[in-house]
């Protein structure tokens, strides 16, 4: 008896003796997370999200798993208030669109990114301008004087109100000079097919929306949204606004995500490492490519650098247009 | 589309794995079905990350038979206790319910389920041979075409209710003040939430009728005493044979759910109207109209054929054009970009595997389903032999975990519980349900669907006459609305006596 004692006494002496010099072990999560997506479920935002639950599942990446749900109510601010009331939390993320910025900018909903925790940006998303293939335009310059000569008579569908393609139609119509019929729908793909059915004139869908219409020769790009061209093979051929315009239209859409407010450090950091391995895998840089999406993993500083400055060309971009909340 | 397309893809649906996901997602599906609240598509969305490690083909597999699973599901509750497991199913409970009382639940339950089948296999036929040409037909609808449909689905319904038109009017208008709270997507402003964060994302529909049906009913059946005839009815199969011989009279309503069903499905949401629309149709083309809300095999049937014919024709946009025809698709069109596939109209050449793959295990799936859930028939309809005291806990049990389920929010099920008032109310005052219930799941799509086409025209109505397709449905629902204006003085100019006054439905 005392010299089993003895030995677990010893045992428990020597094994503390040999974790002391290791640091203490590093945070992980001891329940379920709750992965929150401030949009409807199929979306982009949604897509991107359920391919990291799975894929976290698939590569055995975390100890527990994660519960993904959708709430989507008032343009996502459902989402992010819920988040929002997390404070503390290290079991609750969020991933974000542009309606991080736009939904408060135009509805007033108390929420911000400064309410949150800047966890890690996966990627960017790029918009292309977008017009049916049996129109005769095969350059943006074309469409869009077109457009100049028929004022009020060519229709931009678009996803929701007030948020990325209808900030962009503005910046096209005052740099411009022109004027657009802006018509919303509830999602990106509905858009497209609009356009396939000529119920609208033009889009500015992201790629990963437009991609099997073009494929199959429905549709036809004129120009990318950004400062440079996308690099992949199928896409290259597509000049930027820059070069088709000459006009300086960027506008990339923030695929990131966030952390409930004062999400402890050491689990920030668990995120972190966990979103790095999910970024590494081959099927999410396959998911990238294929959607002609930026990659753009970033972290820690630089990532709320980029969010600073996304927050202030919103701000910008709606108070030109005439979005702001009244 | 060649045969041997369909034959390659019965060989893969074919394959023992494949067929043994199809029976795995079935019964998940109509367990998924049964509880109200954890649609489709929640149903869907959980199991997506599971099947990151499947095969694409076997993938599609598994999310689609979940997805016929609640489509045959969604009736169970709703004949049983009025309680509708899926949006689709509110019109099941018309007279689905009413039967279960009058000791035929078995009955009911069978029709539900064969109907189902029925419109199921019209619209996998036409998926089957005409998939790309029926693609090039929903492209032409946009949203002036998609109104004018919305327009059809109310004008079924106007003069139907019998009763007093004031209070239709009534309910009708208070749904759609209800279908207005939350994000006008248009502009992009908070309507009628009064600062209250809680009222953001609106009212949702399935929420609604969880307690306005199923709580409402309770409450009601708590004050009435509650009384199933027939608690004794013999646990056997005979009864779903015993149906058969008397189904095949209604091939009309077959025909006719089939077809509303097949065309409402290739737009979001489409099950839901179709359903309504089919028992309208059916009920105004009955020779005995005064039955229906009264325990009317018929008006199981239409609902549930049109209703499942719709839920597979929604998946005609996705695989076709890559837009979904059901929230329950959109789930699945994510699952396809995650498999590495794109949807759109280039998946019937560049994975012909998958797409012949997907349309043979419609077949497999629906016939696997539908002998499954029949094969349960008096077991389900045994469940009302429970004693009223121990199963009422248990259904409000399961529609709070139902209407929680929804969003994962705890307010829904304080919705649920003054939606239940409410409905409890409405019964004992005698104003209708159902015209409530449409203007809440259609006002939403027909107010963004109007609002949409005013834009495109700059405020001109014209466009809903203007275009073909829309004119010619615009016309055919002022026909619908104008119709009981019109029977009397038609019966008149015929000399025969006008009908006595119908019954007040559900």
């Amino acid at each position: 008896m005392r010299l089993i004692a003895r030995t677990a006494v010893f045992v428990a002496l020597a094994s503390w003796l040999l974790a002391a010099p290791t640091p203490a072990q590093a945070w992980e999560p001891t329940k379920p997370i709750e992965f929150v997506i401030p949009a409807g479920t199929g979306g982009g935002a949604d897509q991107m999200a359920r391919l990291i639950a799975g894929l976290a599942e698939k590569h055995k990446l975390t100890p527990r798993p994660f519960i993904v749900v959708n709430k989507s109510g008032g343009a996502g601010a459902e989402g992010f208030l819920h988040v929002k009331s997390k404070k503390g939390d290290a079991h609750t993320i969020i991933i974000t669109l542009s309606n991080l910025f736009t939904t408060p900018l135009h509805t007033g909903v108390p929420f911000g990114w400064r309410d949150l925790t800047p966890i890690a940006r996966m990627a960017l998303d790029q918009f292309i301008l977008w017009v049916n293939a049996e129109t005769p335009y095969k350059t943006a310059r074309e469409y869009l004087a077109a457009v100049k000569e028929k004022p009020t008579g060519m229709k931009m569908g678009g996803t929701g109100s007030a948020q990325e393609d209808q900030i962009i139609t503005i910046q096209l119509e005052q740099a411009l000079g022109l004027k657009f019929i802006y018509v919303p729908f509830k999602g990106g793909g509905e858009v497209c097919v609009n356009l396939v059915g000529k119920h609208v004139d033009s889009t500015v869908n992201n790629p990963i929306e437009c991609v099997s219409h073009w494929k199959a020769g429905r549709v036809r790009p004129l120009a990318v949204f950004d400062g440079a061209r996308i690099p992949d093979a199928d896409w290259k051929e597509i000049p930027t606004v820059k070069e088709a315009l000459g006009l300086d239209i960027q506008y990339n859409m923030l695929r990131g995500i966030f952390g409930a407010p004062d999400m402890p450090k050491d689990a920030v950091e668990w995120y972190v490492g966990f979103l790095k391995k999910v970024y590494d895998t081959p099927e999410f840089k396959e998911y990238l490519s294929r959607g002609a999406l930026k990659p753009a993993f970033a972290t820690g500083a630089e990532y709320v650098k980029w969010v600073e400055g996304a927050e202030q060309l919103h701000r910008e971009l709606m108070a030109k247009g005439g979005l702001l909340k009244k | 589309m060649g045969l041997e397309n369909l034959f390659l893809g019965f060989q893969i649906a074919f394959t023992p794995f494949n067929l043994f996901i199809a029976v795995l997602g079935i019964t998940l599906g109509t367990v998924i079905g049964v509880l109200p609240g954890l649609g489709g598509a929640n149903g869907v969305a959980i199991l997506l990350p599971l099947t990151f490690t499947m095969p694409p083909t076997s993938a599609i597999i598994l999310l689609t038979s979940i997805y016929w699973g609640a489509l045959f599901g969604g009736a169970i509750t709703s004949v049983l206790f009025n309680i509708p497991g899926e949006p689709w199913s509110v019109a099941t409970t018309f007279d689905g319910y009413p039967l279960a009382r009058q000791g035929q639940g078995g009955q009911a339950l069978t029709a539900a389920f064969t109907s189902s089948f029925v419109g199921a296999l019209f619209s996998i036929v036409l998926i089957t041979f005409f998939a790309p040409l029926l693609a090039e037909i929903a492209l032409k609808f946009g949203p002036p075409e998609f109104f004018a449909i919305q327009l059809l689905t109310f004008s079924s319904f106007v003069g139907l209710g019998g009763g007093n038109p004031l209070k239709s009017l009534v309910s009708i208008l208070l749904g759609f003040i209800l279908a207005t709270v939350g994000l006008d997507i248009v502009t992009g402003q908070l309507r009628l939430t009064f600062g209250f964060t809680d009222l953001m994302k609106g009212f949702d529909f399935i929420v609604a009728v969880i307690g306005l049906f199923g709580i409402g009913e309770i409450l009601l059946s708590v004050e009435e005493g509650l009384q199933f005839r027939g608690a004794t009815t013999r646990m056997n199969l005979r009864v779903v044979l015993d149906t058969w011989k008397i189904l095949p009279r209604y091939w009309r309503t077959f025909v006719r759910g089939s077809v509303i069903g097949f065309w409402m499905g290739f737009k979001p949401g489409g099950a839901t109207p179709a359903s309504f629309m089919s028992y309208a149709f059916a009920k105004r083309f009955s020779r005995h109209p005064e039955r229906f809300g009264k325990g009317e095999l018929e008006g199981i049937v239409a609902p549930e054929t049109a209703a499942h014919a719709a839920g597979v024709a929604a998946m005609l946009p996705m695989i076709t054009l890559g837009i979904p025809g059901s929230p329950t698709a959109a789930v699945m069109l994510g699952g396809l970009i995650i498999w590495g596939l794109q949807p759109g109209p280039m998946l019937f050449k560049e994975n012909p595997d998958f797409v012949w793959g997907l349309i043979a295990s419609m077949y497999t799936g629906n016939v696997i389903g539908v002998l499954m859930v029949l094969a349960f028939v008096p077991f389900f309809a045994a469940i009302l032999k429970i004693p009223f005291a121990i199963l009422t806990p248990l259904i409000v049990v399961v529609c709070a975990i139902g209407s929680y389920a929804v969003h994962n929010s705890m307010i829904d099920i304080w919705y649920m519980l003054v939606f239940g008032v409410i409905g409890y109310v409405f019964k004992k005052l005698d104003y209708p349900l159902a015209p409530l219930v449409l203007a809440l799941v259609l006002g939403d799509l027909a107010e963004n669907a109007l609002r949409q086409s005013l834009i495109m025209s700059q405020g001109s109505l014209a466009i809903f006459v203007t275009r073909p397709i829309a004119g010619v449905i615009t016309a055919l629902a002022v026909f619908f609305f104008a119709l009981p204006l019109l029977t009397p003085w038609w019966r008149r100019l015929r000399g025969v006596p006008s009908p006595p006054p119908v019954p007040r439905e559900t």
